[in-house]
């Protein structure tokens, strides 16, 4: 026997553990909950109908299956690889994040819960709940930190147009972070009606894995459609991780190919100092919402801030299944910094008519440093999540900053 | 026997309910924490709580939230703690000190470093907020084995099928958390309340103590009269928190008053 396992796709345990990582470090106010939660998304994973709903949702409402573009002037200008794009940036509400929604907002359904919260970050996912709580006509209480409110508050406004109710959260440095601990307060304090809608493969168990079976529709098409346009799988496969939704979505089905697969971490202003989000490549296990993964934290412990230029990369952990797959080797993880992002931006938007969100541009810039040593009989799939919109305000400022140039 | 054994053991020959009192490590600073800390028993505090300041303090309000940021930006660690509970055991031998927190700090540091280090210092309990009994082998299992006592939280929301899971592996005293909540915002109706300890005593023998929401002596009254301990926390926190000069001075005559409505406490009606 082979000490490698038959499936990297088994986990989690029924612990809700992937190796040493993940589990259900909760209050105990909150256990029943996610004890009852685990056994609804069971239920519905066997049902038929279930499944029957997502996919009809997905095709008419998020706009499934999403493309995939073979990025021919972006392949030719880096002169290497062809590079083959998943736009899932083409989804309703612009991002990745629809997907999950749309799962958990029928699992809530399901379970009788009549409230929604939600945490958000650079609101993508805070605007993909509340578009779904429209949908389904249900309260959406959205946790921002107040600094994240401020420097995206476009998305905001979406929130509040859909009928959300955005609460900024000052506690802590008024981030990510900060949102998701108010985020499990609220929770606390709402048990019986109130249903957690956690928007990245992160948190206490089943939410990784659930976040994950809701995303991996993006690997899931992907594969199936590189292999009707070039025959074959490809060689390399790249996403951006923050919390690693978009991620663990495009890798989880591959990861039993002979493929290899990067997720590319949020390097800010450089490894050497502390203004970076690159938990796997920086950081160490630990404990923190719910799971056990790596995270960015001192010698005492304490959680420190993480920084990025892209809000949505801007969480000092990691999902769960991320960190073992480092720790067993199967997906290498590479930081890029800020500048690299800003660079590929505006590559994809010069050579391809693509404005991509930062986060997306932290994978494209690091297709750029890997494409042109390879051949062009070589595949690259890169997950392009999100789309740039957002972004052009932070990009202009950056670019300013760096250059001089007002935009 | 244990210190905290101990302490219940005389205070059900007293016939009355214990005062407990919570404070975080390090707050404001570590002089006037350590000052607080010395105060505690002789005002009334009869077990002490002591809170291990954490970044992430989930199941905690606004009160202990800025407790614990005042404490770590006065330079508050694990280190810093255990630094403090053993100056408080140089003057104090009897009176239990449990510390409680969130686990990633524990975890950091590693579990066997930190329950020698704890044990050495003179802790007598922990409660470890982010550990349900579905973690037990984390921590809940080596504490014991190092001689520590674990207590579990019980909440409004632990049910039937469930309690016999939460009270397993719990020893020293069993903390029924009275609101589905955080610390420091509502404050449970006592007959809900004695209802629920009721329960927790039909299936446990250790003693009952009921905290979050507590604030004024008439509450410790009035939840001394149904359980065997009462927690204050974040009304101690809040006099802290006005940073005036005398700190432990106006803490200790808060307890001194908590203590009174605890130890003036019918109990007739205790389960």
């Amino acid at each position: 026997m082979s000490e490698r396992p038959n499936s990297y796709r088994n986990g989690p345990d029924e612990r809700g553990r992937f190796g040493i990582f993940g589990g259900r470090f909760v209050a105990e106010t909150l256990m029943p909950l996610i004890l009852s939660l685990e056994k609804a998304y069971d239920a519905a994973r066997e049902d038929p109908a279930f499944a029957a709903q997502i996919a009809t949702l997905g095709t008419h409402y998020v706009g499934r299956p999403s493309p995939l573009y073979f990025a021919e002037r972006l392949t030719d200008e880096l002169g290497g690889a062809r590079v083959y794009l998943k736009r899932d940036e083409l989804n309703h509400t612009g991002s990745h994040k629809i997907n999950n929604c749309v799962g958990q907002i029928l699992l809530a359904q399901r379970m009788g819960k009549t409230r929604i919260i939600a945490e958000t970050g650079a609101g993508q996912h805070g605007v993909a709940t509340a578009t779904v709580c429209a949908r389904f006509g249900l309260p959406c209480v959205v946790y921002m930190g107040a600094k994240d409110v401020e420097r995206q508050a476009p998305n905001v406004f979406r929130m509040k147009l859909l009928g959300a109710e955005v609460i900024p959260v000052t506690s802590g440095a008024g981030t990510l972070k900060d949102a998701m601990n108010e985020a499990l307060r609220d929770w606390v304090a709402n048990v019986e009606d109130t249903y957690y809608l956690i928007g990245t493969a992160a948190g206490p168990h089943p939410y990784p894995r659930m976040v994950r079976d809701f995303q991996a529709i993006i690997g899931t098409e992907a594969r199936a459609q590189i292999q009707e346009m070039a025959g074959r799988l490809p060689d390399l496969v790249i996403a951006a991780v923050g919390g690693g939704s978009n991620a663990i979505g495009l890798f989880h089905p591959f990861l039993d190919d002979p493929v290899d697969i990067v997720g590319v971490e949020a390097g800010g202003e450089g490894l050497a100092g502390d203004k970076h989000c690159a938990s796997l490549t920086a950081g160490a296990p630990g404990v923190l919402h719910g799971n056990r993964t790596y995270l960015l934290q001192d010698d005492d412990g304490q959680i420190l801030e993480g920084h990025s230029i892209s809000a949505g990369l801007d969480y000092p952990g990691i999902g769960p299944e991320h960190a073992w797959l480092k720790e067993i080797g199967r997906v290498s993880y590479v930081p890029i910094d800020d500048n690299e992002a800003l660079d590929a931006f505006q590559l994809l938007a010069r050579t391809e008519g693509i404005l991509p969100a930062l986060e997306p541009a932290h994978a494209l810039a690091h297709v750029a440093k890997v494409a042109p040593a390879m051949s062009r009989d070589e595949i690259i799939v890169m997950n392009l999540c999100g789309r740039g919109d957002k972004d052009v305000h932070t990009v202009a400022a950056a670019l300013e900053a760096k250059t001089g140039v007002t935009h | 026997m244990s210190r905290i054994k101990t302490r219940f053991d005389a205070l059900a020959a007293e016939g009355r309910a214990a005062l407990v009192t919570f404070i975080t490590a390090g707050d404001p600073d570590h002089a006037t924490s350590a000052a607080v800390l010395a105060a505690l028993p002789g005002a009334g505090a009869d077990i002490i709580e002591l809170g291990m300041p954490f970044t992430d303090p989930m199941a905690d309000g606004p009160a202990i939230q800025a407790a614990s940021r005042r404490a770590l930006h006065a330079g508050a660690s694990v280190t810093k703690t255990l630094e403090l509970v053993r100056d408080f055991r140089k003057g104090d031998d009897t009176t239990p000190i449990v510390l409680m927190g969130y686990y990633n700090p524990i975890y950091h540091r590693g579990v066997d470093v930190f329950l020698k280090e704890a044990t050495e210092a003179g802790v007598d309990g922990l409660i470890v907020v982010d550990l349900p009994p579905e973690e037990d082998d984390e921590l809940c299992l080596p504490a014991r084995a190092a001689g520590l006592d674990f207590i579990r939280l019980a909440t409004p929301t632990t049910d039937e099928a469930r309690l016999p899971a939460v009270l397993a592996n719990t020893s020293g005293f069993v903390y029924y958390v009275a609101i589905a909540g955080v610390t420091g915002t509502r404050t449970a109706a006592v007959a809900d309340t004695a209802h629920a300890v009721r329960r927790l005593k039909a299936a446990s023998d250790l003693p009952i103590a009921i905290g979050f929401g507590v604030r004024t002596p008439a509450q410790a009254a009035d939840f001394a009269a149904v359980g065997d301990a009462v927690v204050v926390g974040s009304a101690i926190v809040d006099i802290i928190s006005e940073g005036t000069p005398d700190v432990a001075g106006r803490v200790g005559a808060f307890v001194e008053a908590l203590a009174g409505g605890v130890r003036g406490a019918s109990r007739e009606n205790a389960a």
